[in-house]
Parts: C-alpha cells; sequence; structure tokens
C-alpha cells in the first residue's frame, strides 16, 4: 500500500514507491549483521532498538523488585524477606524503573527511532554522542547495579538526608550510577533539541510538527535544564558521606530541608520527563486510530510546553509537611494546579479529537482507553495533592504511592505498550496477534486497577508509605493490591511472550499496516539504513491529516 | 451519609476538629474528580461506537475546535481547581496556626520512638496524654533523621527535623485512644515506630495531672534523701544513657521494645523475666548491676550467653547510672522530674 500521494511529493520527481529497489536498500536490521555493526553502530534506529532491549531488560529486574514487595506486604508481619531485604527491594525498585526505565524507555527506544523519521532526516544532529547516551545509561546502570550486589541501598529513591548520610549501606556507588545515567539523559535531550531545530524536511514546519516531536522536544527540554540540578545534589550526598560536607547535616550546620528543595527541582520536572513522552506517542495513536486531525493540535502542542515550563514551579508541593511557610504551601498549590489545567487542555482535545472520527480499535487503542483513565484519575488526584489541606493526612501515604503510579506509572506504560503496538510492524516489519493483544491489554489494564485501587483506599485509611509490617487492618486491601500485581505481571508475560513470537514467526507488515498518515510511514517497514530512498522529501500536509481535499473545506495549511 | 461515606472511602474515624474539615473537602473532590472521570469516559465510549470505522480507507471532516471551545476547555478545570484551593488553603492555614491559648507539648522523634514532654511536668515514651476539646500545640523535632508525626484520625502531619523545631497542632474532640504513626521513612524499624494519643476527659485528665504530680513530689523526695551521695536521678539517667553508648550496650539491647542480640531496656526494670534453668527472676537494680558484671549467672530465656563481662570497665558510680537509665525506660510513660530529655527552646512565636 502506498502512501497518500497529497501528502508528499518529492522534488524533483516523485518518491519511488517502497518496495522498490529493494535489493540495493537493505532494512537497517539487516544492514550490517556482525556484533561490532551494532554495538558501534551510529544509526539513530539501531540504537533505538538496543535502548529498547536494555530498557525492557530494566522493566524486568524492577518488576521483580515490585512482586518482592508486594509479596512482602501479603501479611502485617514478616512474609518473605527480612526488613533490611523489604528496604532494599522497594529502594531498588524506585530506582531501577526510575533511572533505568521510566525516564529512557520512550525518548530512548522510540524518539531514537521516530523523531529523526518524522521530521524527515537521514539521523539525529549527532549521531556519535547518541550512542555515547545509550553507553552512559549503561555504564550508569552497571555501577549501580554493582552497587545493589554489593550491601544495596536502603533510603527509598528519594535518598533524603540525613538518613541517606547515616546508613551504613552503600549509598555511593548507587547515587554515582544515577549521576551518570543524568548525562545520558542531558545528551540525549541536547540531540533531540538539535535534531527538531536543524533537521527538520523541507515543508515541516513547526507547527506540521507531529505531536510526538513536540512532546519530545518539551521533554528534551527539562532534560537539559534539570538534570544538571540532580546531578549536583547527588554528589554533594555522596560529598557528604564520605567527607562530612556538613550542606544537609544539621550537626554540622547544615539544612536536611535544602536536600528536598535540590532534590525536587529536578524530580518534579523529572516527572514530566517520564508522562510528556507518553502524552506525544498518545496523540500520535489517537490520531491513527481515529483516522482523524488532532482535535485542537496549537493546544496540544503548546501544553506540552506548558507543563514543561510550569513543570519547574511545583517541587514546593513535596515540603507542605516540611515545615515551610504557610505562604510557599499557598504558592506551589496554585502553581501546581497550572500543570492540570495544561493536562486538562490534552485530555479534552484527545476525546475530541474521537469526535466524527473513524475508530478502529486495535491494540493501541485499546492501551489510549486505558491511559486516557489513568490520566484523568491520577491527575485528578494530583490536583487533589496540591490542595494544601489534603496533603495533610495523605502525604507519604499509600495514596501518594497509587496516584504516582497511576499517572506517572499507568499513563508512561499504556503510552510505552501503545508505542511498542504501533510501531512494532514498522520497527521489525511484522505483525503481531491482534487478539493476544486486546487480550493482554486489558489483562494489564484490570490488573493495574486491581493493583492501584486499592492502595488509593489504603493512604486514606492511613497507611504509610515504606512500610515492612502494618497493623492488622489494612490487611484485606493489601491482599487485593497484591492479587492485581500478580494480574498485571501476568499481563506482560503474556505480551512478551506473544511479541518475541512474532518477532521471529509474525507475517510481514506493509510498510503502512494501519493506513496512517504520520510521516514515518512514509518509509518501508522496517525503514532503511538512511531512513528514505531517493531525495529528500517535501511534506505539504499535517502528519495527522485524514481529510478529504476534494471534498472538505480545509483552510490551508500555514 | 457523610458516616456511609467515611466508610467506602476507608477514612478512619474523625477525632478531631480539623479531621472534619479535611473530610468535606476530600469527599467534594472525590465527588468532582468521579464525575468528571464518569463525564470524559462516557464521552470517550460514546464517540468510540458512534464513530467507529465502516472501511479501512474512511477519511474524516477536518473538525477544529472554536475558540469558545478551547477556552471551555481551559477554565472548566481552572474554576473547580480554583475552588479546591481556595478551600485548601482556608483549611492548611488553620491547621498550620494554632490558637494562642493552646497547651504545649514538645514532641522528639528518634529512632524508632517517640518522647513527649510537658514544659511544666512528666515525659513520656510513645504515649501522649492531652485532654479532650482543648487545643494542644505539638513542639516537633528529631535526634538523628527524619520522622514524621501522623495522627491518622485527627488527619495532622508534621515532620520531625533534626536540628530545628517545626509546629503543629490539633483539638481532640473525643475520648480515646488514637494511633501515632511514623510517615517519613526512617530506617530498618520505620515501621515499628508507633505510639498512641490517649484522649482523656476533662475530670480524667485532672486526675492523671494529679497523680504526675505525685510521681514528681515522690522522685523529687528521693533525691533530696541521696543528695550527697548522688546527684538527683534525671541527670543521672542522663548520664546513665551517655555512659551506655559509651561502653556500646545499645550494639545489643535496644531502647525500643524490640528485642536484639540482648533483651530491650524498655520496660526492663521491674519485669518478671523466665530464666534458662526455668525459674523466674525479677529485674531490679541488684538483678542489672550482676548482669553488667557476671552476665552468664542469671540468663534470660531465648538468648546466647554473648555479652561480655563489664566488671572492672564499669566504675560503681557509673554502673549505678545506667540502672537508674534503664528506669526510666519505662511504658506507657515516665515519671522523672524535671522537663523533656532534649534540649529545651523557647516556644515558637506566633
Amino acid at each position: 500500500m502506498s502512501p497518500s500521494s497529497s501528502s508528499i511529493a518529492a522534488e524533483p520527481g516523485a518518491v519511488p514507491a517502497p518496495g522498490e529497489h529493494h535489493d540495493h536498500h537493505p532494512s537497517y536490521l539487516v544492514d550490517g549483521t556482525t556484533v561490532k555493526s551494532w554495538l558501534l553502530t551510529l544509526d539513530h534506529k539501531r540504537i533505538g532498538v538496543m535502548y529498547l532491549i536494555w530498557v525492557l531488560l530494566f522493566f524486568l529486574v524492577g518488576g521483580i523488585y515490585a512482586l518482592v514487595v508486594r509479596l512482602e506486604l501479603l501479611t502485617p508481619g514478616p512474609t518473605i524477606v527480612d526488613a533490611m531485604t523489604y528496604n532494599r527491594a522497594f529502594t531498588m525498585h524506585g530506582v531501577v524503573m526510575i533511572f533505568l526505565f521510566m525516564i529512557p524507555a520512550i525518548p530512548g527506544a522510540f524518539g531514537n527511532f521516530m523523531l529523526p523519521l518524522m521530521l524527515g532526516a537521514k539521523d539525529v544532529a549527532f549521531p556519535r554522542l547518541n550512542l555515547l547516551s545509550l553507553y552512559l545509561l549503561l555504564s550508569g546502570a552497571a555501577i549501580a547495579i554493582w552497587g545493589m550486589l554489593n550491601g544495596g541501598m536502603d533510603t527509598g529513591w528519594t535518598f533524603y538526608t540525613p538518613y541517606s548520610t547515616h546508613t551504613t549501606t552503600t549509598v555511593a556507588p548507587i547515587l554515582f550510577g544515577a549521576f551518570i545515567i543524568g548525562f545520558s539523559s542531558i545528551a540525549t535531550g541536547l540531540n533531540f533539541i538539535v535534531t527538531t531545530h536543524t533537521m527538520r524536511a523541507p515543508g515541516i514546519t513547526w507547527f506540521r510538527m507531529p505531536l510526538f516531536v513536540w512532546a519530545m522536544y518539551a521533554t528534551a527540554c527539562i532534560q537539559v535544564l534539570a538534570t544538571p540540578v540532580l546531578g549536583l545534589v547527588l554528589l554533594l550526598v555522596v560529598g557528604e558521606q564520605l567527607f562530612q560536607f556538613g550542606i544537609f547535616d544539621p550537626a554540622r550546620g547544615g539544612d536536611p530541608v535544602l536536600f528536598q528543595h535540590l532534590f525536587w527541582f529536578y524530580s518534579h520536572p523529572a516527572v514530566y520527563i517520564m508522562v510528556l513522552p507518553a502524552f506525544g506517542v498518545m496523540s500520535e495513536v489517537v490520531a491513527a486510530f481515529s483516522r482523524k486531525n488532532i482535535f485542537g493540535y496549537r493546544a496540544v502542542a503548546f501544553s506540552s510546553l506548558g507543563i514543561a515550563f510550569v513543570g519547574f514551579f511545583a517541587w514546593g508541593h513535596h515540603m507542605f509537611v516540611s515545615g515551610q511557610s504557610t505562604f510557599n504551601a499557598g504558592v506551589f498549590a496554585v502553581l501546581t494546579m497550572l500543570v492540570g489545567v495544561f493536562t486538562a487542555i490534552k485530555v479534552f482535545n484527545w476525546v475530541g479529537t474521537v469526535y466524527k472520527g473513524a475508530v478502529d480499535f486495535k491494540t493501541p487503542f485499546a492501551y489510549f482507553c486505558g491511559f486516557l483513565y489513568f490520566t484523568v484519575f491520577g491527575g485528578m488526584t494530583g490536583v487533589a495533592f496540591a490542595t494544601a489541606s489534603l496533603d495533610v493526612p495523605w502525604h507519604d501515604t499509600y495514596f501518594v504511592v497509587a496516584h504516582f503510579h497511576f499517572i506517572m506509572v499507568g499513563a508512561t506504560i499504556m503510552a510505552f505498550m501503545a508505542a511498542l503496538h504501533y510501531w512494532f510492524p514498522k520497527m521489525f516489519g511484522k505483525t503481531y496477534h491482534e487478539g493476544w493483544g486486546l487480550v493482554s491489554a486489558a489483562l494489564i489494564i484490570l490488573g493495574f486497577n486491581a493493583t492501584f485501587i486499592p492502595q488509593f483506599l489504603l493512604g486514606n485509611a492511613g497507611m504509610p508509605r515504606r512500610y515492612y509490617e502494618y497493623p492488622e487492618r489494612f490487611q484485606t486491601l493489601n491482599v487485593a493490591s497484591t492479587t492485581g500485581a500478580t494480574l498485571l505481571a501476568f499481563g506482560f508475560l503474556i505480551t512478551a511472550i506473544y511479541l518475541t513470537y512474532s518477532l521471529v514467526y509474525g507475517e510481514k507488515a506493509s510498510s503502512n499496516p494501519w493506513n496512517s498518515r504520520g510521516y514515518e510511514w512514509l518509509t518501508e517497514s522496517p525503514p532503511p539504513t538512511h531512513n528514505f530512498i531517493g531525495p529528500q522529501p517535501v511534506y505539504t500536509d499535517e502528519p495527522h491529516f485524514y481529510v478529504d481535499r476534494e471534498k472538505a473545506e480545509v483552510p490551508d495549511a500555514v | 451519609m457523610n458516616e456511609l461515606l467515611n466508610n467506602i472511602l476507608f477514612l478512619p474515624e474523625q477525632a478531631s476538629t480539623f479531621a472534619e474539615r479535611v473530610d468535606n473537602l476530600h469527599i467534594f473532590v472525590v465527588t468532582v474528580t468521579m464525575l468528571s472521570s464518569l463525564a470524559v469516559g462516557t464521552a470517550a465510549l460514546y464517540f468510540f461506537f458512534r464513530y467507529r470505522r465502516r472501511t479501512p480507507e474512511q477519511l474524516t471532516e477536518y473538525v477544529i475546535p472554536s475558540v469558545k471551545t478551547e477556552f471551555l476547555f481551559v477554565s472548566l478545570p481552572l474554576i473547580f481547581f480554583l475552588t479546591w484551593f481556595v478551600i485548601g488553603f482556608r483549611d492548611f492555614v488553620f491547621v498550620t496556626t494554632p490558637p494562642k491559648d493552646a497547651m504545649d507539648v514538645y514532641v522528639m522523634g528518634k529512632q524508632w520512638m517517640w518522647k513527649f514532654a510537658y514544659p511544666e511536668g512528666p515525659n513520656g515514651v510513645n504515649v501522649l496524654h492531652v485532654p479532650a476539646n482543648r487545643p494542644v500545640r505539638l513542639l516537633i523535632t528529631s535526634r538523628d533523621v527524619l520522622h514524621s508525626f501522623f495522627v491518622p484520625a485527627f488527619r495532622i502531619k508534621m515532620d520531625a527535623v533534626p536540628g530545628r523545631y517545626t509546629q503543629t497542632w490539633f483539638e481532640a474532640t473525643k475520648p480515646g485512644t488514637y494511633q501515632i504513626l511514623c510517615t517519613e521513612y526512617c530506617g530498618l524499624s520505620h515501621s515499628k515506630m508507633l505510639g498512641e494519643v490517649v484522649v482523656l476527659s476533662p475530670e480524667e485528665w485532672d486526675a492523671w495531672l494529679k497523680e504526675q504530680r505525685r510521681g514528681d513530689l515522690a522522685n523529687r523526695q528521693d533525691a533530696l534523701a541521696d543528695l550527697s551521695l548522688a546527684p538527683q536521678p534525671a541527670r543521672m539517667a542522663e548520664q546513665g544513657q551517655k555512659v551506655a553508648a559509651e561502653v556500646g550496650c545499645f550494639k545489643c539491647h535496644t531502647v525500643n521494645g524490640e528485642p536484639h542480640i540482648g533483651p530491650t531496656f524498655l520496660g526492663l526494670y521491674g519485669r518478671q523475666e523466665t530464666l534458662q534453668d526455668g525459674s523466674a527472676i525479677r529485674a531490679d537494680e541488684a538483678y542489672i548491676t550482676q548482669s553488667m558484671m557476671d552476665p552468664g549467672a542469671h540468663l534470660v530465656t531465648g538468648y546466647a550467653n554473648a555479652m561480655p563481662t563489664f566488671q572492672g570497665k564499669l566504675t560503681g558510680p557509673q554502673t549505678a547510672a545506667i540502672v537508674e537509665y534503664i528506669k526510666t525506660l519505662r511504658t506507657p510513660d515516665i515519671r522523672t522530674t524535671g522537663a523533656s530529655q532534649g534540649p529545651v527552646y523557647e516556644p515558637i512565636q506566633q
């Protein structure tokens, strides 16, 4: 199936139909088959695939830690591990999932693969820096995992001082690992910003960029601006522990709350490093599967930048009960709510996109449904948290755990799974079994709810987070949550099985199996090494453009 | 109605003046959240069915929102969020501003126990006695790492930060016993850092105070009697704690009720211990002193003969100080003279 001729025209002459010249332009997957040709590749697509493999592995590691935590909480007393092991397990669950899965997953795997394709570019602006950022991630991960295996850490992923500088567990290597991973994040962000500014093909104006690119761009801005602060604060903690700097230790004249300010100045925007790419993926998916132009394209694009911007002024809501001034709490409460408003704009416009669309309920769209629900509910509970008085009883209880798993994890996982299914044919040239896709999507969404809805109620009932043992009255809800987690794990297992099967035995995919008009579908599946065959394409329509030009009255594209 | 909603939401009973205010807003917020989720979900579901794909190549109309629609998308959530903010911030100001006539209690978090001290009277560990229907201001600090003082039934929470005092307040509305939890992760026994608030009716409170005062007086008379030989017991206990830390008692003995390599010191004084030969012994001064000098003499069942002798390593006054210190580690409350063991700061100015 060839892409619609109205949306692409090459100068001079037409783009050769995909399939033509196939022998001269092998796909990126088979262009060089040695191990070295993969490990030292500068091709953004191969780097993206390597990212995908690694983040999936880290997701498995983080998931195993999660199951240890959930199984331990099956009974009020000790269940399968001792208190110290439990404390290490929840710490590593957080560290691995956040720094090694959530933050690099979508930008690393799908951003790397899709961003140049969507911009009509042959590669990212700095291919070598791109490869370096993958290896920085892996070296950081190796150091952190070495630390995990040699003592582990029991501080929680927030590393709050003075506990993190007093604990006897090995904090330094894990923090140093996270520090290096930060450089990987900065390099990726820098690369994406420069690529977006300089490598757009003719015809791709700022307002013709796919919304995924907008989201990646906003994410990249946060990565470049916020990550250095995390790097510095982690080094300070290591220095404090090894050399007794006295910056955070009150016994030496330091201030423990200073750490929280510095930490959340990165880590609150980091939440948007995780969810903005998810929002971007979903904008693509909803347009493709309802075959509809995005309802309010500019509103969705600008709200990504808006979230990135106000995300920097919201960190104080993590410290309502830390003793900061009442006035501060009020200011941060209002500023935090703006994030909710920007997210609401997106949600309404996504639903609006379906209006008068042509909905094809495939697996990625099923994940879109789950995503919509997690975003609305997770986002609304986020605004509820920003409501200062409600934060007082909820702070550091399971309500927090449930809330951020809904918005940060739920929404991101939904987007990650949707992206995996949506772009699977493009990336690997194979199709997967739709039936299994829908079954596992249902299982994952159901399992997610069964895991975290009980945790909202646990938080209401007053169960603090990071509890190894708990009063007996909390047991029923904990058992429900663990049951849900098991269901969730089962859903992911099914996905892993059928996708691996499809990779080997799947039917060959056409270049555009979804009939999508996203730019990335204008090349073959899987794409050739230099992305497009022939001269550089020129684009004349928006990426989410499913309109019949003959019949409809369409304003000229700007 | 309120009762029912609180049960559905698993909220603990409301036992303070703040609890009711929080819950009202909570219910309002939950209702709005549910309704808007439902509205968005229903609209989406309707669109999925109404606009399902008829042919694989089907094209769609070019629909873009009017400025009015986008304005609605922004203003609708903004109005709701600002309403929550106004109510929520008013309540937040309420809970962060203690009334002038509030009674002060000093709270100190410490791995892994809560210590309470009334400026004019007794100290306590893990149990806080307060009168009902009277505002109580808590001045909270920590000895070591961050802790967070949380009473779910009162809906109040405040971090305990080493090196500074934070404050919060509550007014309990009905007598009873309510759980105190620590909500800031503070290490190995974080989940065991539990305490209780005992809310007493005005009559019970008066009686309790009187009893505390009597205990004070008794202690003071003891102190007077021994004036020539030893410092005041409170000072001695403080020295004992220092000595115990110096010679390493806490490597094997906890003070929070948790058995470790050796039995816990909490509540040890006066306890009936079962020995390995089956007999029982009361842990009095004599027994505690003997255990320091000849640890194997009367081994408590369940513990190995692992403790070294401190014969010749501890002087007489040091031994006595440790015994005095162990005597103060009592549950539910300690009766010693003087104020809290923590540093007493000037009350925070309004």
